[in-house]
């Protein structure tokens, strides 16, 4: 619901920065990030909008810094590909492919040194499978049995190009495998399932067994960056788009909870108002926030932290 | 800070990190051989029977990954001191090092701090060639949110490196391979220099030289030979590449007039125009002849040693330079025969006579 408003709003051109939506793409972020506690620790991508919401990163300050205004998450500095909630341990998200997925082990490293029993989540998409720095992430956390769970979503496209003209005919968790680390392969459009397959992943991470690896199967509505869809563009067809959209994890889950008589209809509408409610106070504290002042552009170049004596 | 003992800039190095791993239990050190038996030239020996592999680690070959791991344990408490033994092998780093460390802490509006000091070792010499040799520290000069420290002496290193492990920064420290056998008093306590200082090294009227590294060993050869001619020289170690602290250089060429800088990196936007540039910038006026640099010509490290001769510069060239800024005359034929006789006094690819090879 927060990207549909995106998708409104982004044609009035006030959101000034590459935008990845996670539409379609719900149910792993919300699967996985259920299972945490607030002193896990999560390291998103450039297309983590979901993931920063479903840990519970702060609504407005992630608007506000789509618009690019000083009361941002990153004060203007990061916009939608560099989120940060420090309060609720997210930590980053960058758009250099694979490029967090070591900070995350080296999250795990401080976790595991200081004797603590956080964990940290990598999230990645199907083309940082590719990146080097996946297998010396991998090696390294099996290395050292580190409190680490690597979640790749595996969209199909990496911005246009497809899977198959990437990679050869293998699953991708199997790279997590090849480094001696459970690795596991779910549906990412059925959110019970990915809890599910979280939930024991978390569990066993944090009893100090080490890494692992899920791969997750999902697929992206909109265009690769910014409110569309790209069908004319020929990659893909609308017919495989229909057919992914046929599955939405939200209306599936939807109906299971009403199935099982978890949830009601008019509970279901009651929770899209006060979701509303919430986005509608997001835009407008986005849009009367001030701009970053021009002394900001100077600020934070360093850290002017003194010495720790 | 006075002290009666001399070591080596290997054991100055080597007593920074052990001082840091005992106050602070965030810091490890991590990196290829760190806990071998050679220990990173000497200056991590035995660190780890004092602090256990928890904390003196040894590492995959997977620099960007452990580059990022190590960004990623900063972000989250620890004090992370990483060790390249040739400054070569961090290209294979340098997406971790410009598109995270540099900026995370800018790009995510402040919230967060990346303590991390990158060690990179220089090599020289004894046929080290293209890939084991390489100055490139106008590369990480270049980068916004780094900071860049080449310490030249065994005082200065250790008091560098406790001031890097213990700022908030990400800090690429420099270190000459051929710098880690000089000796000079260094206190046994825990003391600080400050980073983005530079340091006057010899006092003089006649010639501002600012050098960075290994380069300020030469240049005070040269001084030697040149203050017999009576030219006097001032020489500004530099210290601190980034951020550049220009100062005492500007100050120093508004008492000379002349200005020789001198880098052991290469020349095409390297340190030393980079310098002269800022110099000329605020002190134009003061100028009596045209500013100068020395550095390696724009070539890749040749292996020969026959080759290396004609490739590093030594005090010689320095010397003759300085007498061709200062404008000697007649002089200058007395200086040439002297030149001449040490052009080749020692080889070009070994630091003192007694090294037998290989690094």
């Amino acid at each position: 619901m927060v990207e549909e408003k995106i998708v409104e709003l982004y044609p009035e051109q006030e959101i000034r920065c590459p935008t990845h939506l996670s539409i379609g793409e719900e149910a792993t972020a919300v699967g996985v990030c259920e299972n945490l506690r607030q002193d896990d620790m999560v390291f998103g991508y450039h297309r983590s909008h979901a993931h920063y919401l479903a840990k519970g990163g702060n609504l407005k300050a992630f608007m506000a810094e789509l618009y690019g205004k000083a009361t941002g998450c990153s004060r203007g500095k990061g916009g939608s590909m560099h989120l940060i909630d420090i309060s609720v341990n997210f930590l980053g998200t960058t758009p250099i492919l694979g490029g967090t997925v070591p900070l995350a082990v080296g999250a795990a490293l401080s976790s595991q040194m200081q004797g603590k029993d956080n964990i940290a989540v990598a999230f990645f998409g199907d083309a940082a499978a590719e990146e080097g720095i996946i297998h010396e992430s991998l090696n390294f956390a099996s290395l050292k049995k580190l409190p680490v769970l690597f979640v790749c979503e595996n969209n199909l496209y990496s911005v246009q190009t497809p899977l198959s003209a990437r990679q050869p005919e293998r699953e991708i968790y199997l790279l997590g495998k090849a480094h001696a680390v459970d690795s596991y392969l779910a549906d990412g459009y059925d959110a019970l399932k990915v809890y599910e397959i979280a939930k024991k992943a978390v569990e066993k991470i944090r009893a100090g067994n080490g890494p692992i690896f899920l791969e997750l199967l999902t697929y992206r509505w909109r265009e690769h960056c910014g409110p569309n869809y790209d069908f004319e563009l020929g990659y893909r067809n609308e017919v495989e788009f229909l057919k992914w959209k046929e599955k939405d994890p939200i209306k599936k889950l939807k109906e299971e909870m009403l199935e099982a008589n978890i949830l009601s209809n008019e509970e279901f509408e009651g929770m899209r108002e006060e979701i509303n409610r919430e986005i509608e106070d997001a835009v407008s504290f986005a849009k009367d926030s001030p701009f970053p002042e021009k002394d900001e552009l100077y600020s934070n170049v360093y850290s002017e932290q003194g010495h720790e004596k | 800070m006075k002290s009666n003992r001399i070591i080596s800039y290997m054991e100055a190095v080597r007593e920074g990190i052990d001082l840091c791993l005992e106050k602070y239990p965030s810091v490890f050190i991590i990196g290829p051989g760190v806990p071998d038996p050679k220990g990173v030239f000497g200056t991590t020996l035995n660190l780890v029977d004092k602090y256990g592999p928890g904390r003196v680690l040894d590492m995959p070959l997977s620099e960007n990954g452990i580059t990022g791991v190590c960004i990623g344990a900063a972000l989250t408490g620890m004090r992370p001191i990483m060790v390249h033994q040739r400054m070569d092998f961090s290209l294979l780093a340098i997406d971790e090092l410009i598109n995270n460390a540099a900026k995370w802490h800018y790009m995510f509006g402040g919230w967060c701090e990346v303590p991390l000091v990158i060690r990179l070792i220089i090599g020289r010499g004894w046929g080290q060639g293209a890939q084991h040799s390489q100055n490139l520290q106008a590369l990480y000069a270049h980068i916004p949110g780094l900071k860049v420290v080449m310490p030249t002496t065994p005082y200065d290193v250790k008091g560098l490196l406790i001031s890097s492990i213990e700022d908030n920064n990400p800090i690429i420290f420099i270190e000459h391979r051929w710098l880690y056998n000089m000796c000079e008093h260094v206190p046994e306590a825990m003391y600080r220099v400050p980073i983005g200082k530079s340091k006057i090294v010899r006092e003089g009227e006649d010639i501002t030289i600012a050098s960075t590294s290994y380069m300020t060993i030469e240049s005070i050869k040269a001084s030697r030979i040149i203050e017999n001619l009576g030219i006097s020289p001032e020489i500004v170690d530099i210290r601190t590449i980034k951020p550049l602290d220009t100062n005492l250089i500007i100050k120093s060429v508004k008492k000379t007039g002349r200005l020789l800088v001198i880098d052991s990196g290469w020349k095409s936007g390297g340190i030393a125009g980079e310098v002269i540039a800022s110099v000329v910038e605020e002190a134009f006026d003061s100028f009596k002849s045209k500013p100068q640099r020395i550095t390696l010509p724009d070539i890749p490290t040749p292996t020969s040693h026959s080759l290396t001769r004609h490739y590093y510069p030594t005090y010689v060239d320095i010397a003759n330079k300085i007498a061709t800024m200062a404008g000697m005359g007649t002089e200058k034929a007395e200086l040439r025969k002297i030149l001449k006789s040490k052009k080749y006094d020692t080889p070009s690819d070994i630091p003192h006579l007694s090294f037998t090879g290989p690094f």
